[in-house]
């Protein structure tokens, strides 16, 4: 029984760290390449939730019936209007401060989230919203009795194969295409990027772009399984993803990854067998724990500040 | 690309933004249809775009930027504001005056936070956390040990200093974006605890503070038999308001305290090095400054100011309970900081008064708060990062003659 209970408090663990891990790729992507961290990236996981339920209901009121045209619809309307959303922020916010003091991007990150969430909250209203099921059902893992089993709902196996596709999907973009790797000549170095000819302020577009995209998969993903969000939402699970960012070593995405897991199984393991109420609070020591004693990360590199 | 066709595409992208978040919005399952607000915003987006461009050469006319209003009008300003502040409060009712009393709280608060963030350059999202320990150990101190107002005030303010000092000294030796992150981990953390910890704090419902005494006598109508209240001891008729104005006082008393104290910190050696490693971290260590001990003393005084800002609240409260301490809190601080010009003194005063009556003032206003602050603070980031009136730095000039 106990050896059960573990077991699905592995696959709910797997499952939260996957959708952390999306959207810590987005932090660490963006800390990489200018050095900041982008407070507002948990907005923007919280308007593709929004954007998930608003676009599902669309697609019913055009009479859609069959779940996986829907979700595949409503996956690629959302990416791309959040991406939008990733790329605006950057125009408006953050180029222009590209070469201020470091305090003035972060403070203005701090300024657009608190303008996403009232925005959100004020076109949206403040109550939580939802939507209806679309995904029911699932398999009973190593069944031995009525009670002794493990569950994988459908949905939750979406996400961690989706998951595990954007992956693989982004790993291609950065190793393999050219536009890859201006994305990692310009974390290199930006300057010389920009003498060799790569138009770094593209690159760093597309990089924002890309971390809002995966949010974006992140957003419609629990969407999908919890069925649940308020305006709010981006607050909790931007913490919970720099946490993993940080744990897998920020700057690296398969660290991004990891760190997702890890924390994910952490917080499930966590909440299963010692307190519920007390999960972020154990979430985020295990970040202020991981700064003190291993700021590098798991598979992350120490930072050596030039001149 | 030329001015119309930027316009366009501005339009054209804000409308890709606007309209599945504005123009409909979810009721149930369905769709209410507001089709006319995203044209509207792409519009403005559009007009905004526009003036931009001709704003774009527009600077303030020299002599109103280069004026230098703080050595100039120094005095005249603090008389006033002393002044109206005796005046004050005989003149207006009782909410009027928790509503000042509100402002000086947040005065309190931005002084303190100015020194982390504006003096120190380091970016402190928690700073809601130390306010609540000056809170909560005046209200739980005064439950279970029975601490008065004038034992919770600076043991309130010690410990956030502690808290701060215990925080701050691993995460300061790393690079400073880590502190946003940490302190607005530890802003949470200190709530969540707050909150879960039914049996010691009362969770949700919160905990009773009392109403500080004047010297040992209290302000109720009644006092305890053997005790004598305020209004007997003066043989005056008793009020309600007398304690308010009395807060108002006090607090204002600490205020200018502080304002003194900041005044004074800026010109000593540890002003001068927060100011410097804000500028130049790595030039300070290479001069020997030792850049841990120099930012973890603004990150501690600026702390125990929050605690000091958390007991008064507490106190003209007379209750607390964690929803006073969210995150919104921190950003509202901060937004005061900014808004005031970091590192200027006068300025965050004056930014703290007006961002918290204007909410009171204006109803309508306290529903866009959070979404006007968040556009004030990015444009002020972009067009003026040192405030609206920018703070001069005191310097030694070489006296201006005529010739």
């Amino acid at each position: 029984m106990t050896g059960h209970i573990f077991a699905q408090q592995a696959v709910n663990g797997l499952v939260l760290g996957s959708v952390y891990g999306l959207i810590a790729v987005g932090y660490t992507m963006v800390y990489g390449i200018i050095g900041m961290i982008n407070f507002a990236h948990g907005e923007i996981y919280m308007i593709a939730a929004y954007l998930t339920a608003i676009f599902l209901a669309g697609l019913t009121l055009l009479g859609l019936q069959s779940p996986p045209l829907a979700i595949l619809l409503v996956l690629a309307a959302t990416i791309a209007c959040t991406a939008l959303y990733g790329w605006s922020v950057e125009r408006i916010a953050y180029r222009p401060l590209r070469h201020a003091n470091r305090l003035a991007p972060l403070i203005s990150a701090i300024g657009i989230s608190l303008i996403l969430q009232n925005y959100v909250r004020l076109s949206q209203g403040a109550r939580t919203q939802g939507i209806p099921s679309i995904l029911d059902g699932g398999f009973h893992l190593f069944a031995s009795g009525p009670d002794a089993f493990v569950r994988l709902t459908h949905a939750q196996l979406l996400i961690v194969v989706t998951a595990i596709i954007s992956m693989f999907l982004l790993h291609f973009f950065i190793a393999r295409t050219a536009m890859g790797r201006a994305c990692r000549a310009v974390q290199q170095d930006r300057v010389m990027a920009s003498l060799l000819g790569v138009n770094t302020d593209r690159v760093i577009a597309i990089v924002f772009v890309l971390g809002a995209g995966m949010a974006a998969v992140a957003g419609v993903l629990v969407t999908l399984n919890y069925g649940s969000f308020d305006f709010f939402i981006g607050f909790v699970a931007g913490i919970k993803a720099f946490t993993a960012a940080v744990l897998g070593g920020i700057g690296s995405l398969p660290g991004a990854m990891l760190g997702g897991v890890v924390l994910g199984l952490a917080e499930s393991f966590f909440s299963g067998f010692v307190n519920t109420d007390y999960k972020d609070v154990f979430a985020f020591s295990l970040l202020v724990l991981v700064l003190i004693f291993k700021p590098s990360g798991l598979l992350g590199v120490p930072e050596v500040e030039k001149v | 690309m030329s001015e119309a066709k930027e316009t366009l595409l501005t339009g054209l992208v804000a409308l890709l933004l606007f309209a599945p978040l504005t123009g409909v919005s979810l009721e149930g399952y369905g769709l209410n249809s507001h089709w006319q607000n995203p044209f509207l915003l792409a519009g403005m987006a559009m007009i905004g775009r526009l003036l931009l461009g001709r704003l774009r050469g527009l600077r303030l006319p020299a002599g109103l930027a280069e004026y230098d209003w703080q050595t100039r009008l120094q005095r005249p300003i603090l008389a006033v504001v002393v002044i109206a502040a005796l005046i004050f409060p005989w003149l207006v009712g009782k909410y009027w005056l928790n509503v000042a009393t509100l402002a000086l709280i947040y005065v309190l608060l931005a002084l303190g936070l100015n020194i982390v963030v504006g003096l120190a350059g380091l970016l402190d999202l928690g700073f809601v956390a130390f306010y609540a320990v000056g809170a909560y150990f005046y209200a739980l101190g005064f439950k279970y040990l029975d601490l008065s107002f004038w034992i919770a005030l600076p043991g309130g303010a010690l410990l956030a200093g502690v808290c701060g000092m215990l925080l701050g000294f691993p995460v300061l030796r790393m690079h400073g974006d880590y502190l946003a992150i940490v302190t607005l981990g530890f802003g949470e953390i200190v709530r969540l605890v707050l909150n879960n910890w039914i049996d010691f704090t009362n969770g949700p419902n919160g905990v009773r503070a009392p109403f500080p005494s004047f010297f040992g006598l209290d302000f109720s109508r009644h006092p305890m038999p053997g005790k004598s209240s305020f209004h007997q001891f003066f043989n005056l008729p008793y009020s309600s308001i007398h304690k308010e104005i009395f807060l108002f006082f006090l607090l204002f008393i600490v205020v200018c305290g502080m304002v003194y104290f900041v005044r004074r910190l800026r010109r000593m050696p540890l002003g001068r090095a927060w100011e410097a490693l804000r500028e130049d971290e790595i030039a300070c260590r290479a001069l020997g400054i030792n850049h841990v001990t120099v930012k973890l003393s603004a990150f501690g005084i600026g702390a125990m100011t929050g605690g000091i800002g958390g007991a008064f609240f507490a106190a003209s409260q007379g209750f607390v309970n964690p929803t006073s301490f969210t995150f919104m809190e921190s950003a509202h601080i901060l937004a005061i900081v900014v808004l005031g010009g970091m590192g200027s003194t006068a300025g965050v005063i004056g930014a703290a008064v007006i961002l918290t009556v204007l909410p009171e003032a204006l109803r309508d206003f306290a529903e866009y708060r959070g979404l006007l602050f968040g556009c004030a603070m990015v444009m002020m980031m972009i067009w003026r990062p040192r405030g609206l009136l920018r703070s001069r730095r005191a310097l030694f000039r070489r006296e201006q003659r005529a010739c």
